[in-house]
């Protein structure tokens, strides 16, 4: 088990942990973007049809990942979402941890801020910790990224072994290094379709 | 006939709606049981409505139908996540709301929170009915399903008193 802690761990850059989280899907897996800069880093390291990039409804991210989760057990489904974001619907550690689904990974965007609507700080800034908070709803396979080289083993025993799993990242103040293309019902049409679900021939 | 919560887990099975999120209420609860007694169903308590939502959205993208249950106070927690994500998303997110706050409401929370819930759908331009009748009541919910799905539009089956029998004041007035 993971000895980091919400004090040791590195801040890390964004952009960097969500490259490195794409080029180890190999198997179609689906990530959810949650809001803001979670999605647009997701989207801005290149679109693949398993990616859903969530344009409002803050905080739901982990819930459509869990929905995603519970239809397509066979599928590995990851949850970006931000840790102001995490904060409006904490609730949702609980019912994830009751459902337990073994297919879901959640990554904690911690930094701190509610940086996309110009960085204030978050009412967690007294020092929650949402990796203890994750283990105290349940999730007992929830650590924190001590650095680069750990978040990269802590996804690859996320794809090898049952969850669900929880990682807490700690970020560095960067912005997000793109944006992503507002077209929901585009958004959603490719998403059922890297799902599997959707088959047609409108495709160009 | 069959009591209407009955008619409601039949035309859900009919339509292939199997997860059912949702936030209880106590005149749901016929069908809340019904629905965790038959293996047919993945159903489950979620924290807030907005979870439920969340849940049914990403699962129907990812080929799995589902409602979420809750009362009027519930429904009243909703439009932020419901314009942002099935409106605009165009998900075929269906609800089931057991109508509190009208004919013989007790609560005037309830009631006040009961006046937001038709001007709300109404705005969101979502497609809802209310069942009041036991005669109607597979209709409407077998309609009301098959046209969200096929149209990939969000909709919302309200559950009258006048369907459900609602909840009555435990105590008499002045008593
Ligand atoms: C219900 C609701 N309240 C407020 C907002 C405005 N808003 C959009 S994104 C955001 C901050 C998101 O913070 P976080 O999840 O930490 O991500 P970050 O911006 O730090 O990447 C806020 C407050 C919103 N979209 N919805």
């Amino acid at each position: 088990m993971s000895v980091t802690t919400a004090h040791n761990a590195k801040r890390m850059y964004r952009f960097d942990l969500t490259k490195r989280l794409v080029a180890k899907l190999h198997r179609d897996e689906a990530v959810i973007g949650g809001i803001g800069h979670s999605n647009f880093d997701l989207f801005t390291a290149g679109h693949r049809p398993q990616n859903f990039y969530m344009l409002g409804s803050m905080g739901l991210a982990i819930p459509i990942a869990l929905g995603v989760a519970i239809a397509q057990p066979q599928r590995k489904v990851f949850a970006l979402e931000g840790d102001g974001s995490l904060l409006m619907q904490l609730g949702c550690l609980s019912t994830v941890a009751t459902q337990a689904p073994k297919n879901l990974i959640i990554l904690v965007m911690d930094n701190g801020t509610y940086q996309i609507t110009g960085g204030q700080v978050t009412p967690a800034a007294g020092g929650t910790d949402f990796v203890a908070v994750a283990r105290g709803c349940g999730l007992t396979s929830a650590a924190w990224a001590a650095d680069e080289a750990d978040f990269e083993r802590l996804v690859e025993q996320g794809l090898a072994t049952d969850g669900p799993h929880l990682i807490g990242l700690k970020l560095d103040e960067q912005g997000p290094a793109g944006q992503t293309e507002r077209d929901p019902a585009q958004i959603r049409d490719r998403f059922m379709r890297g799902m599997g679900v959707k088959k047609s021939k409108l495709v160009t | 006939m069959q009591p209407w919560h009955e008619i409601v887990v039949e035309q859900l099975k009919a339509n292939e709606i199997r997860l059912i999120p949702y936030v209880p209420d106590n005149v749901l609860k016929p069908l809340i049981n019904a629905i965790h007694a038959d293996p047919f169903f993945t159903a489950f308590t979620t924290a807030r409505e907005e979870e439920a939502i969340g849940i049914v959205c990403g699962a129907v993208m990812a080929g799995m139908r589902g409602m979420a249950l809750m009362q009027t106070s519930g429904f009243a927690t909703l439009a932020n996540v419901l314009a942002s994500l099935p409106c605009a998303f165009q998900i075929p997110a269906l609800m089931m709301i057991s109508e509190r706050g009208t004919l013989g409401e007790f609560n005037i929370g309830q009631a006040a929170v009961w006046r937001t819930m038709r001007p709300t759908l109404e705005a969101l331009a979502m497609e809802h009915h209310v069942i009041t009748r036991l005669d109607e009541c597979g209709f409407i919910v077998d309609r009301t399903i098959r046209q969200a799905l096929s149209t990939q539009q969000p909709a919302a089956l309200i559950l009258s008193p006048l369907l459900t029998g609602g909840k009555a004041n435990p105590v008499k007035v002045g008593g």
